[in-house]
């Protein structure tokens, strides 16, 4: 059966149940899907976030998830993935992304909804500017993020 | 051709977007980003974090953005 690969920028949330249903239904091939949700925190360090709003180049963002999503495609054995990225204004203890992978078996799932949400961070064009106690400002990246893509980079 | 400003690097230069037409002479990012600089000093303050010496030639459109923070 072909790959069922869904990706979606949108400001709506996302419920997570219908799109686990979306990409499993009518198939019988898949024994692992797993499901990775990125949330507002509303903390951080010792300031209270209240909200993130994300920017995004919308052009960029969408090629380079579906980039992204071809390359776990080629090096594991998926039945399926789907994306769905917020963007706006999201208050704290809302969703902001969401990854799902399926496969045949957990490890393929597992990895590659990893590897996609490491890719995420350090590569797809959206910018997050966070309204917390400490005033309004823009996320600055962090280094950890770009080590974390970078681990899996074949050598 | 079409420039483009996102996050913080929009709020520096106080647009969005914008249509340029720059001079022959104007051949990299680098170029860019001084012709750029000499029309206002708010551009100079937004272009940190680029490959100043890529090549412009045939470009349609150039988006400068921070350090990307999605997911």
């Amino acid at each position: 059966m072909t790959a069922r690969v869904t990706i979606r920028i949108q400001q709506a949330d996302f419920d997570i149940a219908k799109e686990i249903a979306a990409l499993t239904q009518g198939r019988t091939d898949i024994g692992a899907v797993v499901s990775f949700s990125g949330i507002c925190r509303g903390s951080e360090g010792s300031e209270t976030v209240a909200a993130l709003t994300l920017e995004h180049y919308p052009e960029m963002a969408e090629a380079e998830i579906a980039r992204h999503a071809e390359t776990a495609m080629s090096r594991w054995p998926l039945s399926g993935l789907t994306v769905v990225h917020r963007v706006g204004r999201i208050a704290a203890g809302e969703n902001i992304v969401l990854v799902l992978t399926a496969s045949q078996h957990r490890q393929a799932a597992f990895q590659a909804a990893e590897f996609l949400m490491d890719y995420l961070k350090a590569n797809a064009p959206f910018w997050k500017r966070e309204e917390s106690t400490a005033g309004t400002g823009w996320v600055d990246a962090r280094h950890h993020d770009d080590a974390a893509a970078a681990r899996w980079t074949k050598s | 051709m079409k420039v483009k400003y996102f996050a913080w690097v929009r709020e520096r230069v106080g647009k969005t977007e914008e249509m340029v037409e720059p001079p022959a002479s104007v051949r990299t990012v680098d170029d860019l980003m001084a012709w750029l600089a000499r029309r206002d000093e708010s551009y100079a303050h937004a272009f940190a974090h680029v490959k100043p010496d890529a090549m412009i030639a045939g470009a349609r459109e150039i988006a400068f953005f921070p350090p990307m923070t999605g997911g």
